[in-house]
């Protein structure tokens, strides 16, 4: 386990650089003016960056207005008793994944704060602990789905599009299959 | 679709707290919790600390969106010239040609040879081993690229729905954010979760596929679908490519 975690942290600080310069050498082999197909590449990008900010604004400023209502909480903690009034506290504790999976597809960074919270160990004051099945799924789920909201106004914002048309749907069906997935590949796997 | 959402999440926002705080009373629901640090009794917020909090969140989100994108300018600028230097190198179209009966299948509107079908290629590759502002970077590229064969100005295509769909349910391969912060939270297997969420992200983007294909069936969306690029110019090329 040590030797894999060394090699997945050390491959993962080393993939920018490794596939840049593989990219470099590529085009060496190739006999390619690197520096100036760079710059021609790099030209567009402060444009199209520009260009999304107005769509990013409009999604992020209502998503944050929209977490800030607090409606969240109250929705999970009604829930919590509504499954334990029925007697099945061992299905409430899995409710301590609604948070995440509701704040995913919204907010990245939020999704993250809900994250990290769920698996500080509980000697830091942690509930679950990392090791724990709700540690275990709520990496399955930070996994498995996408911040959709944000990448869809950025990626569409980026050209222009505002219709839409069957994208949004068929985000949210992914994201709500990959949620039911995580689910049940940590019951399977983790309990 | 999206209107009507912008308009019910900034409804919900703004009116949820005070709408709380003015029926419960009538209802006889005690607001205050007990803190579990102190076991002190807090009283809920004011209605005025209520329009504080969500002015704060206003003004935020607007400043977090320019922040991001203001960080995102480097990374994008350096990795679009990067896939430049790639294509020039002839890396990329040497990807595209080994995914092409895929990329047909999921793409029948993108010609071969087409720029946008190596770089959403470049954009599915990065997501995979989670190279964040780089997938970034080649998806609008290759966003860029599908706005070219579009024949509307402000409708997304068929081709752009299911590059998104794919998009945000990639398959990763390797999470490194996940890991990372699980080793910093203490974690004896921070890599524990590595197969399931491969598991996961497979099974997603199967669905993502198949809801993608499906909902664009729907006469309500088929309705809507922009013209598809002319043929002419489809045939020139795909000549030239």
């Amino acid at each position: 386990m040590e030797t894999f975690l060394l090699i997945s942290e050390t491959l993962s600080q080393w993939m920018i650089p490794l596939v840049i310069l593989g990219v470099a050498l590529a085009a060496k082999y190739r006999d390619v003016p690197m520096y100036e197909s760079f710059v021609t590449g790099a030209k567009e990008g402060f444009n199209v960056v520009v260009m999304i900010i107005p769509y990013l604004v409009a999604i992020l400023f209502v998503i944050k207005v929209f977490l800030a209502s607090g409606l969240f909480e109250d929705v999970r903690w009604m829930a919590a008793r509504g499954l334990g009034s029925i007697g099945l506290e061992a299905a409430a504790e899995s409710l301590e994944l609604m948070p995440l999976a509701l704040t995913r597809p919204l907010s990245g960074g939020a999704a993250q704060g809900v994250f990290v919270d769920l698996i500080q160990p509980k000697e830091n004051g942690g509930r679950f602990g990392p090791d724990s099945y709700i540690g275990n799924t709520a990496s399955l789920m930070m996994g498995s789905t996408e911040t959709t909201f944000y990448v869809l106004s950025v990626y569409f914002g980026s050209i222009g599009i505002k219709r839409f048309r069957h994208t949004l749907p068929a985000c949210l069906i992914a994201d709500a299959a990959g949620l039911c997935a995580a689910l049940f590949f940590g019951w399977l796997l983790f309990t | 679709m999206l209107n009507r959402i912008w308009f019910w999440l900034l409804l919900i926002g703004v009116c949820y707290a005070p709408a709380k705080a003015i029926v419960a009373p009538v209802l006889g629901i005690d607001l205050a919790t007990v803190s579990p640090e102190t076991g002190e009794v807090v009283p809920p917020p004011s209605i005025a600390d209520m329009g504080k909090e969500v002015t704060t969140a206003a003004i935020d989100g607007a400043k977090a969106a320019v922040d991001l994108c203001l960080s995102l300018i480097g990374p994008m600028v350096l990795w679009l010239g990067v896939m430049q230097v790639a294509k020039d190198a002839g890396l990329v179209d040497g990807l595209a040609y080994l995914m092409r009966p895929l990329m047909r299948w999921l793409f029948p509107e993108v010609p071969n040879g087409h720029p946008a079908q190596g770089a959403m290629l470049m954009n599915i590759s990065a997501n995979m081993l989670n190279l964040g502002n780089a997938s970034t970077s080649f998806g609008l590229k290759a966003m860029q690229g599908l706005q070219e064969l579009n024949t509307t100005e402000e409708t997304a295509t068929n081709s752009m729905a299911t590059f998104l769909a794919i998009n945000t349910s990639s398959v990763t391969i390797i999470p490194f954010t996940i890991i990372g912060l699980r080793a910093a939270a203490g974690s004896e297997d921070p890599a524990g979760p590595l197969f399931g969420i491969f598991l996961a992200t497979l099974c997603s983007t199967c669905i993502a596929v198949l809801a993608v294909r499906t909902l664009s069936k729907l006469p309500a969306f088929t309705a809507t679908a922009p013209a598809p690029p002319n043929a002419a110019a489809l045939a020139t090329n795909e000549e030239g490519a």
